[in-house]
C-alpha cells in the first residue's frame, strides 16, 4: 500500500463520520451510474389502478398519483440530480478558479474587472438570480446548470484569488520564475496545484448547495419537466398530497435529497479537517 | 451624531455601484428573454406588420443604449410594465404583495436569531457539553435541509397529524377578514386597530412558514455565533473583565457577546441572500401571497414583466439590507465608525 | 498574618496529550505593602500562579492540593460570589499586551466605570466621574476626553495606564502585575513601573510582580521568588538573592542577565531547556540541567528555610 493510501486509511479510521460520508458518496455515484439497472420498476410506467398506495412489500416507497413506483423514480433521479450538480460545480470550479487565479496573479486592472463581475453576482440573492437566469435563457435543464454554475462562481473566484495572492511571492514561485518559466507555466505547474486542496473542500461543500439549488428550481417548476424523475420535482408533486395525508410521495425523494446534501457537507467538513486541522469548528 | 451621518452617507455611496450593477444585469436579462417580446405581446394571430408596429411602440427597434435609457426612465417613475395575469401594473402588484414577504422573512429571521444566539453562546461557554454537541449537529444538519422539504414535513406533522396548525393556505384562513391596511403587516395592523381575533388568526398562519425559514437560517447563525464566541471568550480582554470581578452576565453579554456579534453581523449578509431565496420556496409551499409566489405564478404562465420586477425588487432589497448590515456593524464597532 | 499566603499549591492542566503538572507544592506569601517579584523563564508557571490567585484559571486547570489564603480567607474554598466580590475590589491584576487586554469596542472610561459600578456602590454617573479621576491619577492628559476614547485610539503605554487605572479604581490591597511592561518601549517601561510603585506606596498596596526580567525585579522588588518548571526553587530578599544566590538555577539565571560593567563573555546560557511537564518528572525538575547534580538529588529537592526569610529548595545549595 502506498504511503498516501495508508495516510488516507489512518485518517478515515480516525474520523468515522468522514468515512461514512465517503461511503455515502460512493453509494450516490453507484446510484447515478447503475440506477436504471437497479430500479425494480419502470420509473415512467403509470398504472392508475395502484395510484397513491402507501409503502408496501411490492412498492417499498409507495406509489404516486399516477401509480408510478416511487422507489424506482428516486433511484433513477439520482443520475439527473448528480449530473446537474457535478456539471454546475465543475463549470464554476473551472471558470471561477481561472478568473480567481488571474485576478490574484496579475492584480491591477484585471483584478478590479474580475472583482466587479464577482461583486455584481453577489449583489443578488443567489437563488433569485438563478431564477432570473433560467427565466431569461429558457426553461431547460442545461440552463439550470448554467444558472447554478454562475451563482457559485464567486465562491471559487474569491478563494482562488486569495490563495493565489498569498503565494504570488512564495519561494517556490520565485524559484520557478528565476529559472525562466513563463507565467502560464508557473500558474499551471506551481500555483494551481498548491491552491487545489482548499478548493477541493469548497467543491465538496458546494456540491450539496448545487443539488439544493437545482432541486429548488425544479420545485418551483423551472428546468426539469414532468414526468422526468428528479428529486425536487418529485417533492413538488408530493406537496399537493401532504395535506391529505399521503406523505410518502414527498417524503422519500425529500429524504434522499437531504441525505445526499448532508453527505456532501460532511465530506467537505471532513476534507477540511484532513487538509487543515486548525480550522476545525 | 455627525460621525454616524457620515458613516451612513459613505455606505450609501458605496452601495451605488451595486445598485447600478443590479439595474444593468436586470436589463440584460430582460433583453435575453427567449423569443421576440413584440411577437409575444402581439399575440399568435398577429401578422408581421402588426408585430412590427408593436416593436416600434415598445421601442424595441431602437439601439440598445437608447432602450437602456428608456428602461432607466421607466424605472425612475416606478414603471415596471404590466402583468398579463393580473392586468395590473407590476409595481402596484409588487407593492401590494411585498409586506407579506417582508413580514414572513423578518419573523423567520427573528425566530432564528432568538434560538441561534443563546444556543451559540451556550455551546461556546460549555465546549464538549451536550449543548455544544447539539449546536454542532444543528449547524451541520441544518444546512442540508431543503427548505421546501422541511416546510412540507412541518405541514404534515402539525397540520395533518396533530391538527395544531391551520391549513397552509396563505396569510389568513377563509373565515377571517384582513385587517385595515396601515403597514401591510397583518400582525402589526391587527394590533393597531385592536382586531385581536385577526391577530391570532394571522399569527397562526404565520407560525409554520416562519418556523421553516427560521430553521433554515438557524444553522449558519448558530455556527458563526459559536465559533466567534469561542474566539472572543479566549481573548485577553475577557480575562481582564473576569479579573475585575464583573458579574458573569456582564462578562458574557456586554463584553463577550457584543464583540462576538461582529462576525455574526457580517454573516447576516450571506444569510439574507439565502433567506430571500428560501422565501420564494416557502411561499410556494404555504401558498403565501408574497412576491415570491407572484413570481412563480408569472414564471409558469410565461408572464415575464412580473418576473423582472420581482428580481429587481429582491436585488434592491438585498442591497438595502447589506447597507443596513454595514451601518449596524459601524454602530457596534467604533473602529469602523471612526475610520479617517 | 500575611496578606496573601499560598500553601503547597499544586495545579494540573488536563490536555489531549496528557496531564500537565503546571505547579507543584508552591508556597509563597506576600505581606501588606510589600512588593514580591516572581521570576523565571517563560513556561515556569509564573502566570499560571497569578491566574490561580485571581481565580481566573483556564477551565482545564484543576487544583489538586493546597490553599490560597487572602486575609485568611481560603480562595479555593470560597463561593464564586465571594470571589467576584474580591476580584477587582480587594485584589486586582494588570496584564501584558495592554492593547489586547482592553475591550476593543468599549470606551476606556466605561470599562473603568464597569468595575466601579460592580464594587463601589456608586451610580453610573458617579462611576463615570470616578473613572475620569482615575485616568487623571495615572497621569493621562485630558482625562475627560480620553475617557470617551477606545483602546485602538491610544498607544500601548497609554493603554497600560488605563489598565492600571482600572485595576486600582477600587483601591485594592493586592495588585498582581503580570509582565506589565513587556512590549512597551524602555522609557515607557520605567514610567509605568514608577507609577505602579508610587501608587502602591501611597495606599500601602502589596504588589506581586511577575516578570522574566531579573533587572526589573531587582529594581522594584523587596523580595524575589525564583520559579523553575512549576517549582519555587528559591525565595530571598532582593539584595541577598543577587549577592549570594543559593540555588544553582538562581545563580545561572543571574549570570545570564547582562549587567552594566560586565563583559558580554561573562554571560552564560542555562544548559538544556524546561522539562516537559507531562508524564513522569524527576523529583527535582532542575536536575537534568544542573551542573551540581548528584545521585542524592533524586530524593527530591529539600526545602531549607533560614531565619532571615530565605528559602531554598535544593539538596546541595551554595
Amino acid at each position: 500500500m502506498s504511503p498516501a493510501l495508508r495516510h488516507m486509511r489512518y485518517v478515515l479510521a480516525e474520523n468515522p463520520v468522514t468515512a461514512g460520508a465517503f461511503v455515502g458518496f460512493a453509494l450516490l455515484i453507484a446510484l447515478a451510474l447503475f440506477g436504471p439497472m437497479i430500479a425494480p420498476f419502470d420509473p415512467l410506467a403509470s398504472d392508475t389502478d395502484i395510484a397513491l398506495q402507501p409503502p408496501s412489500l411490492a412498492h417499498w416507497f409507495g406509489t404516486d398519483h399516477l401509480g408510478r413506483d416511487i422507489l424506482s423514480r428516486v433511484i433513477v433521479a439520482a443520475r439527473l440530480d448528480m449530473q446537474i450538480a457535478l456539471a454546475a460545480v465543475a463549470l464554476s470550479f473551472v471558470f471561477g478558479s481561472l478568473l480567481g487565479v488571474l485576478a490574484g496573479w496579475y492584480g491591477g486592472g484585471i483584478d478590479r474587472a474580475i472583482g466587479r463581475v464577482v461583486d455584481t453576482i453577489m449583489a443578488f440573492p443567489l437563488f433569485v438570480l438563478a431564477m432570473g437566469i433560467v427565466a431569461a435563457l429558457g426553461n431547460t435543464v442545461g440552463n439550470i446548470i448554467y444558472a447554478t454554475a454562475i451563482i457559485n462562481l464567486p465562491f471559487y473566484a474569491r478563494m482562488a484569488r486569495a490563495e493565489t495572492n498569498a503565494r504570488r511571492d512564495a519561494g517556490f514561485v520565485e524559484a520557478a520564475r528565476l529559472s525562466g518559466n513563463s507565467d502560464a507555466r508557473i500558474l499551471a505547474a506551481q500555483v494551481f496545484p498548491n491552491i487545489l486542496p482548499p478548493m477541493m473542500v469548497q467543491v465538496s461543500l458546494n456540491l450539496g448547495y448545487a443539488i439544493l439549488n437545482a432541486a429548488g428550481l425544479s420545485f418551483i417548476g423551472l428546468g426539469v419537466r414532468p414526468p422526468t424523475p428528479e428529486w425536487g420535482i418529485m417533492v413538488a408533486e408530493g406537496a399537493t398530497y401532504i395535506v391529505s395525508g399521503e406523505w410518502w410521495i414527498a417524503l422519500f425523494p425529500g429524504l434522499v435529497l437531504m441525505a445526499a446534501v448532508f453527505c456532501f457537507n460532511l465530506l467537505g467538513d471532513g476534507l477540511r479537517d484532513i487538509i487543515d486541522p486548525r480550522r476545525r469548528t | 451624531m455627525p460621525v454616524l451621518v457620515s458613516l451612513v452617507l459613505r455606505r450609501l455611496l458605496g452601495a451605488l455601484p451595486s445598485i447600478a450593477a443590479v439595474v444593468v444585469v436586470t436589463f440584460v436579462l430582460t433583453r435575453a428573454l427567449p423569443g421576440d417580446p413584440a411577437a409575444y405581446f402581439a399575440g399568435p394571430a398577429a401578422d408581421a406588420q402588426s408585430v412590427e408596429e408593436i416593436r416600434r411602440k415598445l421601442g424595441l427597434d431602437k439601439p440598445l443604449p437608447v432602450q437602456f435609457l428608456a428602461y432607466l426612465g421607466d424605472l425612475a417613475q416606478g414603471e415596471m410594465g404590466t402583468s398579463l395575469i393580473t392586468g395590473q401594473p407590476v409595481s402596484a402588484d409588487i407593492l401590494a404583495r411585498l409586506p407579506a414577504s417582508v413580514e414572513l422573512t423578518l419573523c423567520g429571521l427573528a425566530l432564528a436569531l432568538a434560538v441561534s444566539l443563546p444556543l451559540g453562546v451556550a455551546a461556546a461557554t460549555r465546549p464538549g457539553s451536550w449543548v455544544d454537541h447539539m449546536a454542532r449537529v444543528i449547524s451541520t444538519a441544518g444546512v442540508s435541509l431543503p427548505v421546501f422539504f422541511t416546510g412540507l414535513l412541518l405541514v404534515y406533522i402539525f397540520y395533518y397529524l396533530l391538527g395544531w396548525a391551520p391549513a397552509p393556505m396563505g396569510r389568513l384562513d377563509l373565515f377571517a377578514s384582513a385587517p385595515t391596511t396601515i403597514t401591510g403587516f397583518y400582525l402589526v395592523d391587527s394590533l393597531i386597530t385592536g382586531q385581536f381575533a385577526t391577530f391570532r388568526a394571522a399569527a397562526a398562519q404565520l407560525v409554520l412558514p416562519a418556523l421553516t425559514l427560521g430553521l433554515f437560517a438557524l444553522a449558519p447563525l448558530t455556527r458563526m455565533t459559536r465559533a466567534s464566541m469561542l474566539g472572543v471568550l479566549g481573548s485577553d480582554f475577557i480575562r481582564t473583565a473576569r479579573a475585575g470581578g464583573l458579574s458573569r452576565g456582564t462578562v458574557l453579554v456586554t463584553y463577550a457577546l457584543r464583540n462576538a456579534l461582529l462576525p455574526v453581523v457580517t454573516t447576516l449578509g450571506m444569510v439574507f441572500s439565502f433567506l430571500l431565496g428560501a422565501n420564494v420556496l416557502v411561499e410556494k409551499v404555504f401558498a403565501w401571497p408574497g412576491i415570491g409566489s407572484y413570481a412563480i405564478e408569472a414564471l409558469v404562465a410565461s408572464d415575464y414583466a412580473p418576473v423582472q420586477g420581482f428580481i429587481l425588487t429582491m436585488a434592491i432589497m438585498y442591497v438595502g439590507l447589506n447597507l443596513m448590515i454595514d451601518i449596524l456593524y459601524g454602530l457596534i464597532d467604533p473602529r469602523v465608525r471612526i475610520e479617517a | 498574618m500575611m496578606l496573601l499566603e499560598i500553601d503547597n499549591l499544586s495545579l494540573n492542566f488536563r490536555t489531549r496529550s496528557g496531564v500537565v503538572k503546571a505547579l507543584e507544592d508552591v508556597s509563597l506569601s506576600v505581606g501588606r505593602g510589600e512588593t514580591l517579584g516572581v521570576v523565571g523563564e517563560s513556561g515556569s508557571g509564573k502566570s499560571v500562579l497569578s491566574f490561580a490567585v485571581m481565580g481566573i484559571s483556564d477551565a482545564a486547570a484543576t487544583v489538586s492540593q493546597g490553599a490560597i489564603r487572602f486575609e485568611g480567607l481560603d480562595l479555593l474554598k470560597a463561593g464564586p460570589s465571594d470571589l467576584d466580590e474580591l476580584r477587582g475590589a480587594e485584589m486586582a491584576m494588570i496584564f501584558q499586551n495592554p492593547r489586547t487586554a482592553l475591550n476593543p469596542i468599549r470606551p476606556v472610561g466605561r470599562q473603568i466605570a464597569d468595575v466601579l459600578l460592580r464594587h463601589a456602590g456608586v451610580t453610573r454617573a458617579q462611576a463615570q466621574d470616578k473613572a475620569v479621576e482615575m485616568l487623571a491619577r495615572v497621569r493621562i492628559p485630558d482625562p475627560e476626553r480620553r475617557a470617551k476614547a477606545y483602546p485602538f485610539e491610544m498607544s500601548g503605554g497609554m493603554c497600560q495606564r488605563v489598565m492600571i487605572a482600572l485595576a486600582l479604581a477600587c483601591s485594592p490591597k493586592l495588585l498582581i502585575a503580570d509582565e506589565p511592561t513587556t512590549g512597551l518601549d524602555v522609557t515607557t517601561q520605567a514610567a509605568i513601573m514608577d507609577l505602579v510603585g508610587e501608587l502602591a506606596r501611597e495606599s500601602r498596596m502589596a504588589t506581586l510582580l511577575i516578570t522574566h526580567d531579573l533587572g526589573l525585579a531587582a529594581e522594584r522588588c523587596d523580595r524575589i521568588a525564583v520559579m523553575h518548571a512549576g517549582h519555587v526553587v528559591e525565595v530571598a530578599p532582593t539584595a541577598e538573592l543577587f549577592a549570594r544566590p543559593r540555588h544553582p538555577y538562581t545563580a545561572r539565571l543571574i549570570s545570564t542577565t547582562p549587567r552594566p560593567g560586565a563583559s558580554l563573555a561573562a554571560l552564560e546560557p542555562i544548559p538544556g531547556s524546561l522539562p516537559d511537564l507531562r508524564g513522569e518528572l524527576a523529583p527535582c525538575r532542575y536536575s537534568a540541567r544542573c551542573h551540581l547534580y548528584q545521585a542524592e538529588c533524586d530524593a527530591g529537592p529539600l526545602p531549607r528555610q533560614d531565619d532571615n526569610g530565605r528559602m531554598v529548595a535544593c539538596r546541595r545549595p551554595a
